[in-house]
């Protein structure tokens, strides 16, 4: 193993498809049109010196050190900023070009320190290369003139350091921050000499100015000036492996840059097709979790949950395990036991747990946290597309003229996607970025960002995206915006008819339920018109269309907005659900769903069922299983008593806590399976301790179907890879299971799942990823979807009428509130509350609008008292105008805040998937935590006492 | 007092269904029911039609009733499992 070195070829590639032929150092070297010399060059595997510039952002020719000479051209200009030519004649190393190289080096060192060998960047350091590369031997001028030396150094950020004394002002990293992440937090203050580089104004550091920490600048930064702190503490790195991230569902790869078994850093992989060498500040940095003294690594017992834990051997713990299911379905029937798998776990891993539910368990008792985000996803896109994924890969957005988005939050929930997109709507110079139609109640940071404003904020009452989402239908129907000719080839005709005359009623004008939505008619047709009509338009959504009472309902709505208007089936357009987790995709498509083999294929269709009967050796059940809300339904009737949970915390992430919990406390068994001794683990008999995604080997199917492999950088502290804990459960319950390596486990689903048929770890090592469909039909996977026609043969229209949810404010509960999550901190914070993340959100607050606050005497940062039909909880006061009168939102990432006391169980019709971003409340100033987080700490505190093993005679 | 969760979930399938076309209604939401709800769910639900509680049913959902399967067999009739067949 060895250190991955990836190629910088200075300058961006071309896109053009007219090629260029021209002769550098002799060498005859064909690129395409507006390539740079530079690349020309590397192409040629000939490397011109250089610092100012590299591959991740476009030229800028400041440093002069990349200059060459021309044939029949005066002066010497910079390899970065000059574009190929048909017939050039190029040198890039001569004795005049030399001079001025090592003249330029020679001004550069001599107000840089000399201190190279205790540099952080001793061995990874480009202006220690150039140094060597130009030959530079003497600095004429001495060390004693004015100079940088000696500043201090900023510190402010938990993961790197910034110091200025090592700053060539390259300007990398402003511009890293400006063209790939967005934020233009950072910027070049003073002129000349004085030049510096500043973050936010004069009086910020890094931590208090606008940075994200998404890592981007430190990436760019060719000295030590910007240098994560693990290296200054460890050293540099000595070997790589690529994988893929376990946080959101973007799946960003990296290098997990390693000495020997300690990670040192996560850098990302330009190679990587999701993230295209970007990162944010979890995937990038937030590691800590995975070496955090409260991670439990042995097994533990109990007989019931009111007592201490009881270390135990992984042979005791899964006996006693086993034993309990065994009994539980003795006495209380085949069906009184279930699992759930878990969207942070690998597919192979989720694939086994659902495996062995179905063939081990005898039952369809099978669910995943999908359930809780994304379901309605699945309903929506299977029922009028055939299949319940995204249609397109995150390439296509840079072809996309107005994007729609739709309950989702980008630049927090998927900030790597975000900067893609936010990229896509600055433009370039020639070249005017897209549209951008924003669908949200808060105004989120992407309706106004630098660079960017939102041409249109539909700011609509929380729980009426249908009636918003039918009225955009009107408009396109009633002003004959709709694309027939797309319509009449590749839909159901009658049913487009009988849609259209549908949303054509005057009861879905803009007008009629502008009471309801609470946006003017006039900006909804504005909206509806620019996406009809814009050319090619994407549809980009989140939790806040799905965790709705009519959830379902809004999916459809968006897939037939898609079909109406054509955009569908080519680059830059689609319907693109954002997923939560790195492996919601995945788990969905493993058959995680308890009516669902995997694929998607119905349980009670005879010939699926067989093909895994024939292959498992049992017979399965063909009815459907329970799902996780029901699961809580039946231990409270008490028919249901024992579950296994992977990798999902579903107290503290489910709505409805005090429900959640009477339906734990009813159970017999609770196997937790988790890194930590999680808020559900306060109610469970057996923990088996889980491994965290450096410690295995697997695949993550992110959002645009994407299968990538996830590569074991160390060996389980745990002992096992969490499908191995699965396989001696499993076998333990008398199961026939002995997978020797996942890939045996991706080799089963390809040849029982026809959408996975040609996927192989060998294909995955070819190719970097794919994405599936990947079988015969699309050999190396398939980057957009319903191309020349859709999965279910013609596109469905379905009728989709706006129902008000139950959940109604009134003069008891007069405020609605709304949930979301933070860029710092990920989905319960299980794994963010473990890192230095914590710095940016230490804990939840509630936003609420200043009218609101005054009517009520809060002030920013007090305790308020946040009550709804459901429960009540204390939390914290943040005024803001995001939000509008009448709405406030929190985060749920912290168990304290207990969020889920408030919330209801309300859910979507469709799918049960719970109505998490509509919640009637009242607040009310407070004086702190209430009885019950002061009780429920003490029951965390009491729960989670461990006994050590008793050492052996 | 505690909604009755089942017939709410029942009537919110109705109420997506009441938009079809005529004709569709009650099949759609029986397809529905067949297609996602346990047997233990659907048995509770017919032995509340049976039993004669119906008033706060959806007449969508009443109609629906004769074309929803009715959970024949217990669970340990229509699938074997591995354990039993290594047990003996």
């Amino acid at each position: 193993m060895s250190l991955i070195q990836e190629i910088d070829y200075g300058t961006p590639a071309s896109t053009a498809e007219k090629t260029v032929t021209l002769t550098i150092d002799g060498n005859e070297v064909t690129v395409p049109e507006g390539t740079s010399l530079m690349r020309a060059a590397m192409d040629a595997g000939i490397q011109v010196p250089k610092l100012c510039a590299t591959d991740m952002m476009d030229a800028f020719g400041s440093c002069r050190l990349c200059v060459v000479e021309i044939e029949g051209r005066n002066g010497t200009p910079a390899s970065c900023t000059t574009p190929v030519a048909e017939g050039m004649k190029v040198s890039t190393q001569n004795e005049r070009l030399k001079k001025i190289r090592k003249g330029v080096m020679e001004l550069y060192i001599s107000d840089h320190p000399l201190d190279c060998l205790t540099c952080a960047a001793n061995g990874d350091c480009e202006l220690q290369d150039m140094a060597g590369a130009v030959g530079l031997r003497e600095v004429r001028y001495g060390y004693e003139g004015e100079n940088h030396l000696g500043k201090e150094k900023d510190l402010s950020n938990p993961y790197f350091q910034f110091d200025p004394s090592k700053c060539i002002v390259c300007s990398r990293c402003v511009r890293a921050c400006n063209e790939v992440q967005g934020t233009f937090a950072l910027t070049v203050s003073g002129r000349g000499f004085d030049s510096l580089i500043s973050a936010g104004t004069d009086y910020d550091n890094f931590f208090s100015s606008e940075c994200v920490s998404c890592g981007a600048c430190v990436q760019a930064c060719p000295t030590a000036t910007l240098e994560e702190k693990a290296v200054v503490e460890i050293g540099t790195p000595e070997h790589s492996v690529v994988t893929t991230c376990a946080y959101c569902g973007v799946g960003c790869s990296f290098k997990a840059e390693m000495r020997g078994e300690e990670l040192v850093r996560m850098v990302p992989y330009k190679d990587g097709k999701a993230n295209r060498g970007h990162s944010c500040v979890k995937g990038r940095f937030a590691l800590g979790y995975a070496t955090h003294k409260d991670r439990i690594l042995n097994p533990m017992i109990r007989d019931h949950y009111s007592q201490p834990w009881r270390e135990v051997s992984w042979d005791e713990a899964i006996g006693f395990a086993a034993k309990k299911i065994k009994d539980i379905q003795a006495k209380y029937g085949r069906g009184s036991v279930g699992g759930i798998s878990s969207s942070r776990c690998t597919n192979e891993e989720v694939y086994v747990v659902q495996k062995m539910v179905r063939a081990g368990f005898g039952n369809n008792n099978i669910d995943t946290c999908a359930r809780v985000c994304h379901s309605p996803t699945g309903y929506g896109l299977n029922s009028t597309y055939g299949t319940s994924a995204g249609t397109q890969d995150f390439d296509s957005v840079e072809d996309t003229d107005v994007i729609l988005v739709i309950g989702a939050n980008p630049t927090d929930g998927h900030p790597v996607f975000a900067s893609r997109m936010k990229k896509r709507l600055r433009g370039k110079p020639g070249e005017e970025g897209a549209k951008l139609i924003v669908i949200d109640p808060r105004r989120i940071d992407l309706v106004k960002t630098p660079h960017i404003e939102a041409d249109h904020h539909l700011a609509l009452k929380p729980g009426t995206n249908v009636a918003m989402l039918t009225a955009l239908a009107h408009v396109i129907v009633t002003e004959g915006l709709v694309n027939e000719e797309f319509v009449r080839e590749r839909c159901e005709w009658d049913e487009f008819q009988d849609w259209a005359a549908f949303v054509a009623d005057e009861r879905h004008s803009p007008e009629a339920v502008e009471s309801v939505t609470g946006v003017p008619a006039e900006e909804v047709r504005k909206a509806a018109r620019l996406y009809a009509t814009g050319g090619n338009a994407a549809i980009y959504y989140g939790l806040g269309v799905t965790e709705h009472s009519q959830g379902s309902t809004s999916v459809i709505a968006i897939a037939n907005l898609a079909m109406a208007t054509g955009n569908i089936g080519r680059r830059g357009v689609g319907v693109n659900p954002l997923r939560g987790q790195n492996n919601v995709q995945g788990s969905c498509d493993m058959g995680s769903f308890p009516h669902e083999l995997p694929g998607y294929r119905h349980i009670s269709n005879d010939a699926v069922r067989e093909t895994f009967e024939e292959l498992w050796g049992v017979k399965l059940d063909n009815e459907p299983g329970l799902r996780i809300p029901n699961m809580f339904d039946a231990a409270v009737e008490g028919t249901f008593k024992g579950l296994y949970c992977q990798g999902e915390d579903i107290l503290q992430s489910d709505p409805d806590t005090k429900h959640v919990s009477a339906g734990l406390e009813a159970l017999e068994l609770l196997i937790v399976h988790d890194l930590f001794l999680n808020e559900t683990a306060n109610y469970a008999n057996v923990f088996l301790p889980g491994s965290s995604f450096l410690e295995k080997n697997g695949t993550f199917t992110n959002a645009e179907r994407r299968i990538n492999r996830v590569r074991k950088v160390m060996a389980p502290k745990n002992g096992y890879e969490d499908w191995e804990v699965t396989q001696l459960l499993a076998q333990a319950i008398g199961m026939d299971m002995n997978y020797a390596h996942p890939s045996e486990i991706m080799a089963e689903i390809a040849a029982t799942t026809p959408s996975f048929a040609n996927v192989t770890y060998d294909l995955l090592d070819e190719k970097g990823s794919v994405q599936w469909p990947c079988n015969d039909q699309f050999p190396e996977g398939a980057p957009i979807m319903h191309v020349d026609g859709f999965m279910r043969g013609r596109g469905k229209f379905i009728r989709t009428e706006y129902v008000a949810t139950d959940e109604r404010t009134g003069p008891r509960f007069p405020l609605l509130l709304t949930t979301g999550r933070i860029l710092s901190q990920y989905n319960v914070g299980a794994q963010t509350r473990r890192t230095g993340n914590v710095v940016w959100h230490d804990q939840d607050l509630l936003e609420i609008h200043p009218h609101d606050a005054e009517q009520r005497g809060v002030r920013d940062g007090d305790w308020v008292k946040l009550q709804s039909r459901a429960g009540e909880t204390s939390i914290k006061a943040k005024i803001t105008d995001r939000v509008a009168p009448g709405v406030v939102y929190t985060t749920f990432h912290h168990p304290m805040t207990q969020a889920n006391v408030i919330t209801t169980d309300f859910s979507d019709w469709a799918t049960n998937c719970p109505e998490y971003k509509v919640t009637a409340v009242q607040i009310s100033p407070s004086n702190g935590p209430t009885d019950w987080q002061e009780d429920y700490r003490e029951l965390t505190m009491e729960s989670r006492r461990i006994m050590p093993a008793e050492a052996a005679e | 007092m505690e909604r009755d969760k089942l017939v709410y979930m029942a009537n919110q399938i109705a109420k997506f269904f009441e938009s079809a076309p005529e004709g569709a209604r009650s099949q759609g939401v029986a397809d529905h029911i067949n297609k996602f709800w346990e047997p233990r769910m659907r048995t509770q639900l017919f032995e509340r039609v049976d039993s004669g509680r119906t008033e706060d049913l959806s007449p969508i959902v009443l109609g629906a009733m004769p074309s929803i399967r009715r959970p024949a067999a217990p669970l340990e009739e229509r699938a074997s499992k591995q354990a039993d067949e290594h047990a003996s």
